[in-house]
């Protein structure tokens, strides 16, 4: 190793002779071919799953009367009639635009006053038993009361969504804010930040993954929400599908707007790893090879 | 050199847990402008509680801490705190940490780019720039914490054992870069270590701490000449002596 002066003992080594070079590309090439491997073993493993699962259900599902279950070519099959005449998509529109209303102003509303209760004290104090008590009790509980005071269209389904999804949401910010390391706090104090830089610097990037965690729960609670509301006040969206489908005995159409609900999940609750990298590249740390 | 005292632990104890735990107990300490001193004790006796008290993190349970005469209430501007934890943010660069107390001093852009860049080179970090904490070492991290400190040119500069996770010979360049700082900038430490031979080496006295309770049980005047050499300094017969006379010190703290 070169050295130059006793300088370079804590610089990094300059990286120029082609030995080292050499080593880094194997290292490299080696790191990828992990990552590859890696990659290809869970989409494997995926579609061998996929298709150990699809096919066990075929099989089954063919045995077995129409009207009580079905199978997936037969849903496959209701699937492609029923987005090629738009049926899916007009009443999935419904309840979707439901779902990231009551998710939105839960989001807003929800991390606002959890932040809020986390940093006044006396605000914590006169709301928390509520916060705990609604949060307990199961939602669908309130859905008749929102009923009575949003009546049955779009605003009470936004409610019930809202209602699904806000306790989580508020809970986990209050919860980040709180876990705040204290060590961090006090490097905030000596150097000396006001109130809104510690906030800035420290109080809020520590927060974002307990948001992020909470973000996560309330997009399967908004789910729930979602077709709850579909089905308890004005039968439209995506729950009126599953109804009607259900009612005509057309189980296998029935179950494309349950798979499209699975699919939906499995969506947002990417997009929002995707987004969570994004704005949090510090919590993703992949192992270094 | 001016002489004037800078910081006066006046009589301070701290005392944890309703008084159960005690961290240290009338403390009686004064650092000179410019002065640097060395703090060694063994493991527990306060140190680390007696700088927070000192960097105005924590208030003491009795007696006081002035610097510049002012009673210490709240951390104090133009003092610097290097964390024996280190205290990096872990959403924040290297880039970004050593920037962060300009940051909130609200020092312009431009100005800021150019001294973050001059520390970390100077603590040996260039081309680590862009990386978060969880990538480096354990003693890059922490240079990543002195960078940060130096960064914002305090006169007073608290140090935590800032060398305890680097490696031997990193430890000998960050200590000579330390003292040519000190010979340029004549900035007043007070720097913790476990090291005997790094209290010598840097301090112009060396406070020695005992435990239960925590206390400082002597101050040592070191007195090698300035600017100094590590190796000369090493090579001094007082050297030695002192080195033992510490060593004598501190053995009665050492549990085995
Ligand atoms: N926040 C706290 N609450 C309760 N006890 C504390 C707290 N901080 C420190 N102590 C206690 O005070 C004593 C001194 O701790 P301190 O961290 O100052 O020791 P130290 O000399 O820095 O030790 P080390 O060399 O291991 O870093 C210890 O007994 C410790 O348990
Ligand atoms: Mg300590």
């Amino acid at each position: 190793m070169s050295k130059v002066g006793n300088r370079s003992v804590i610089g990094p080594s300059l990286m120029l002779d082609s030995e080292l070079a050499a080593e880094q590309r194997v290292a490299r090439e080696r790191a990828r071919a992990v990552q590859r491997r890696w990659t290809t073993a869970q989409i494997a493993i995926r579609i061998m799953s996929l298709v150990v699962v699809l096919g066990a259900w075929e099989y089954v599902g063919r045995q077995i009367n129409p009207v009580l279950f079905t199978y997936p070519t037969a849903v496959a099959d209701a699937a492609v009639k029923m987005i090629a005449s738009g049926e899916l998509w007009k009443y999935l529109s419904q309840s979707l635009i439901v779902l990231f209303a009551g998710l939105s102003l839960a989001a807003v509303f929800g991390i606002a006053l959890g932040l809020v209760m986390a940093r006044f004290w006396a605000i914590d104090i006169a709301l928390d038993t509520y916060i705990t008590a609604l949060y307990s009790i199961p939602s669908v509980a309130l859905v008749p009361v929102l009923v009575l005071w949003f009546g049955f269209e779009t605003t009470a389904k936004t409610a019930v969504v809202f209602l699904f999804t806000f306790f989580p949401i508020v809970i986990n910010t209050y919860q980040g804010v709180k876990n705040v390391d204290q060590h961090l706090i006090e490097v905030g104090r000596a150097f000396r930040c006001n109130e809104r830089n510690l906030w800035m610097h420290i109080v809020l990037p520590a927060a974002v993954p307990f948001i992020v965690a909470g973000l996560r729960l309330a997009i399967g609670r908004g789910l729930i929400g979602m077709v709850l509301a579909d089905l308890y006040t004005a039968i439209t969206g995506i729950g009126y599908l599953i109804a009607r489908y259900a009612s005509i005995y057309r189980t296998d159409a029935m179950f494309v707007p349950v798979v499209t609900l699975g699919v939906l999940g499995i969506t947002l609750t990417g997009l929002l790893r995707f987004v969570e990298r994004r704005v949090a590249p510090w919590m993703h740390q992949p192992e270094q090879e | 050199m001016a002489d004037g005292t800078k910081i006066v632990v006046d009589h301070a104890s701290k005392l944890f847990l309703e008084g159960t735990v005690v961290a240290f107990r009338n403390v009686e300490l004064n650092v000179r402008s410019n002065e640097v001193l060395c703090i060694v004790g063994p493991s527990g006796c306060g140190k680390t509680t007696l700088l927070r008290c000192i960097g105005g993190l924590l208030a003491p349970s009795s007696g006081q801490v002035l610097i510049d005469g002012h009673i210490v209430h709240s951390p104090r501007p133009g003092v610097a705190i290097v964390f024996q934890h280190f205290g990096l943010l872990p959403w924040k660069t290297v880039v970004d940490n050593v920037g962060f107390g300009l940051k909130v001093a609200g020092v312009p852009r431009q100005q800021l780019a150019e001294r973050v860049e001059h520390y970390i080179r100077l603590v040996g970090l260039a081309g680590f720039e862009n990386q978060y904490p969880y990538q480096l070492s354990g003693g890059m991290q922490q240079r990543v914490g002195l960078a940060r400190a130096l960064a914002t040119h305090p006169e007073i500069l608290l140090m935590d054992e800032p060398f305890a996770s680097v490696d031997a010979q990193t430890r000998e360049v960050l200590q000579e870069e330390l003292l040519r700082l000190h010979e340029r900038e004549r900035k007043t430490m007070v720097f913790i270590t476990h090291s005997i031979d790094e209290a010598l080496v840097l301090g112009d006295r060396v406070a020695v701490m005992a435990t239960r309770p925590g206390r400082v049980k002597e101050v040592l005047t070191v007195n090698f000449a300035r600017p100094r050499d590590p190796a000369a300094v090493r090579a001094e017969p007082r050297y030695t002596e002192m080195r033992n006379h510490i060593w004598e010190e501190l053995r009665p703290s050492v549990v085995v």
